[in-house]
């Protein structure tokens, strides 16, 4: 056992360093530093510059435009981009569809969809919650009915992240009204173009606009864009949430978020001192480096222990448990530290208001992403619904 | 020993929990921050000339109902149950405070103003590099013939576009951070030379970033002795933060309500999700932070009159203990309420983000922690 990286490895890190230098996207660099809201095009920005160099999806097998790399290599990289503070690509496509379609869908579906995940050609979101089907995700009542080749389908979801610019989603349906809960949902991939879906805006608490209701009405779907077969659905999704689980352990965007915050708390200042010479700030600081480790190294152990390679099990639920509460500490801490200007606000007010913001530029979201970031222990599995699993999957109680 | 109301106090609530209910839903509250103005006028005018509420917390000399700061913490709390961005704690308990302080003819000027609704005082006392400070300052006033002369710039000023005049902290004289030197003035808000920069803030109300150019005040402006001000500052501070923790108490009480209310509505799995034991343990854990919330608010607020340093040490064990409870319920309340508590929909979440900022307010939890220490545990 040991921790160091080869000299391949070393090299493959420098390569990752130099190539993030030279590619990345000036003018998204400069929106996020100003805090700006991202655009389509600003979150396409960096996936096509990955794209063209064959980066774009390392976890996926090489045989569909995965990368081949080693474990420690992936490691590598999601640290190298966390570091350089690069946007997180969206997972909808690349980590979410991508895989379920690789792993179950037919020759055809791979054809077709894959190459456009990979090119960013087409813009992913799921279909999951819905108002009455949220931690019980298997209530959902949204059906699909048999209507010739097609299925059509009625029901309304919710909190369906970037609907407002997606082309495809993938949803689940109700196939079956009479089996047994999870025994009657199918996997379908929709196109959001199709007439009868309405997408509306859910306003979050911080003024944003990223999650949406999608309302089906009569919308005519090919049963060949079912994945999988018809009410094994659940199939797909218990594989969907496994995979989202590992991603939202988030450790190198949380060690890149603590650095963040010593650096504020390096400027703030406390008396005649800077902010991070203040002993229970420090300690705060302190405690969540020494947490951000232990997850870490829960994480390494489950990408290079005996059992990687095995795919991600019931364990990754304490990765998204451990690593979502780690990302609400950061962002209480940022409040925290940014005093009084924690309280001006300057989103969804007026029409036009193009005038700076007020304080200093790291404040600007300091509430605003307190506020969105509560978010991260309610999704993918409430942080409730993922203790029952570790209860039942891992303790066996 | 008597940990009741008198009558008029129960008169009082009921009075003004009466006219919140009929005047200030959460629909019609979004419809007034949204609009323009921030806010609706005709609400603080009723206050004062309908309910007589302005005047609670005054003598009857001055034409109040003889009240203190027992009638600040029961009004603030239920400004705090609907979520009231009214000026009354800036206004009434912070410039109403230093005015009743310094008595004289200041006080017999404004305090029948107040009353009556025709002033309203923003507290402009923050400075960007300040922190929670009282005296780190750098704007100052400096003498010129019988008045003084204002220049600096002061952040984040709660209700200021609203205000008719300023209670500022300026220093007359001392180093940026020394305990002498810091003097109170009560100025018009509309003197030349002031500039203000309007915003709304992340829970619902209306700030100012203002900037003193060369503002000449007159002699009178002046609250206390010149260079004297940081006791009475402190003073009327601690009075202010108990009564943000009484308005905490009325946020968190609706938070906890609220959760309670929700999760006996919302099924998963067949039935109310409020029938998980885990969940039922949150929500006791929650009501028991509602419950110590107000004990420490009533503590905080009967020990306002005693010596300056017993008084420091409560207020700060107050506000640690609120402010830490703050936090547990309004993250508790979101969690429990899942993906709806985190959208604008909701009122749940306009209550997180007030309990969210009165964590701050006034000092943090761990700022007062650190000032209680210092006055009780020094060897």
């Amino acid at each position: 056992m040991d921790m160091e990286f080869s000299p391949e490895d070393l090299a493959f890190q420098q390569e990752v360093r130099t190539f993030i230098a030279e590619n990345y996207p000036e003018e998204l660099r400069g929106k996020q530093d100003e805090g700006e809201e991202l655009s389509k095009e600003d979150f396409l920005a960096w996936h096509k510059v990955l794209y063209k160099k064959g980066w774009v999806a390392p976890a996926w097998p090489v045989e569909y435009g995965g990368t081949g790399w080693t474990p420690t290599q992936r490691f590598i990289f999601s640290e190298e981009t966390a570091r350089a503070d690069c946007i997180r690509l969206m997972p909808f496509g690349l980590a979410m569809v991508g895989p379920v379609i690789y792993t179950f869908g037919t020759p055809e579906q791979k054809a077709y969809f894959l190459p456009r995940i990979l090119s960013g050609e087409d813009w992913w979101c799921q279909g999951y919650s819905e108002p009455g089907a949220g931690s019980d995700l298997a209530s959902l009542r949204t059906a699909a009915v048999p209507d010739g080749d097609d299925y059509i389908v009625n029901g309304q979801k919710t909190w369906t992240t970037m609907a407002q610019h997606a082309d495809w989603g993938f949803f689940l349906v109700r196939t079956d009204k009479d089996a047994k809960q999870q025994e009657g949902i199918s996997f379908l991939l929709i196109d959001m173009k199709s007439p009868g879906i309405t997408v509306r805006p859910i306003i979050t608490l911080g003024g944003e606009h990223e999650v949406n209701e999608v309302w089906l009405e009569d919308v005519r779907v090919p049963q060949s864009q079912r994945v999988y077969e018809e009410n094994k659905g659940w199939t797909c999704a218990k594989f969907l949430l496994a995979h989202e689980r590992t991603g939202i352990a988030g450790v190198a965007a949380s060690k890149r978020g603590v650095e963040k915050v010593k650096a504020i708390a390096r400027t703030e200042l406390d008396g005649d001192k800077p902010l991070i010479q203040n002993a229970f700030f420090k300690r705060k600081i302190a405690e969540l480096e020494v947490d951000l480790t232990a997850l870490e190294f829960t994480e390494l152990r489950s990408l290079a222990g005996p059992n990687a390679g095995r795919g991600p099990g019931p364990e990754s639920s304490l990765l998204k448990i451990k690593g979502s509460e780690i990302q609400q500490r950061l962002t209480e801490l940022t409040l925290e530290a940014v005093g009084h200007y924690g309280a001006p606000y300057f989103r969804g007010f007026g029409e036009g208001d193009n005038e700076h913001p007020i304080g200093p530029d790291y404040a600007h979201r300091a509430a605003p992403t307190y506020f969105n970031v509560r978010k991260t222990t309610i999704y993918g599995g409430s942080n409730e619904i993922q203790r029952n699993i570790i209860a039942k999957m891992v303790l066996g109680l | 020993m008597d940990f009741t109301y008198t009558e008029t106090q129960d008169m009082i609530r009921d009075t003004l929990a009466r006219f919140l209910g009929d005047t200030y839903d959460f629909e019609t509250r979004q419809k007034f921050i949204a609009s323009d103005e921030g806010r609706d006028p005709a609400i603080w005018t009723a206050l004062a000339q309908e309910l007589g509420m302005l005047g609670a917390a005054f003598s009857e000399e001055h034409g109040g109902l003889g009240g203190g700061a027992l009638e600040n913490a029961i009004i603030m709390e239920e400004l705090g149950k609907v979520l009231g961005i009214e000026p009354y704690l800036p206004t009434v308990v912070i410039a109403g405070g230093a005015l009743k302080a310094v008595g004289g003819a200041q006080a017999d000027k404004f305090i029948p103003e107040i009353i009556a609704g025709n002033v309203i005082v923003a507290f402009a006392y923050a400075e960007p590099q300040g922190r929670y400070d009282l005296a780190n300052l750098r704007t100052s006033a400096k003498k010129d013939g019988a008045g003084y002369v204002l220049s600096g710039h002061k952040g984040v000023v709660y209700a200021a576009p609203w205000a008719t005049h300023l209670l500022v902290t300026a220093r007359t004289g001392g180093g940026q951070r020394d305990r002498d030197g810091v003097s109170l003035f009560l100025i018009d808000a509309n003197l030349p030379g002031i500039v203000r920069r309007d915003y709304p803030t992340v829970d619902g109300s209306r700030a100012s970033e203002v900037y003193f150019e060369n503002v000449a005040i007159p002699a009178d402006a002046l609250l206390g002795g010149e260079g004297e001000g940081l006791a009475l500052i402190e003073q009327i501070v601690d009075e202010a933060t108990v009564a943000v923790c009484a308005e905490a108490t009325g946020v968190m009480q609706k938070l906890h309500e609220g959760t309670l209310e929700y999760t006996q509505q919302r099924k998963q799995f067949g039935v109310p999700i409020a029938k998980f034991q885990v969940l039922q343990h949150r929500m006791v854990d929650m009501f028991m932070e509602v419950e110590q919330a107000r004990s420490m608010t009533i503590m905080g607020t009967l020990k306002l009159d005693l010596p300056a340093n017993e008084r420091k040490a409560a207020v700060s064990a107050a506000k640690n203990k609120v402010a830490r409870g703050a936090n547990f319920v309004g993250q508790n309340a979101i969690q429990t309420h899942g993906g709806i508590g985190i959208t604008q929909e909701l009122a749940i979440g306009h209550y997180f983000k007030r309990a969210t900022m009165i964590e701050g307010q006034f000092g943090s939890a761990d700022y007062h922690m650190e000032r209680y220490e210092a006055l009780t545990l020094a060897e």
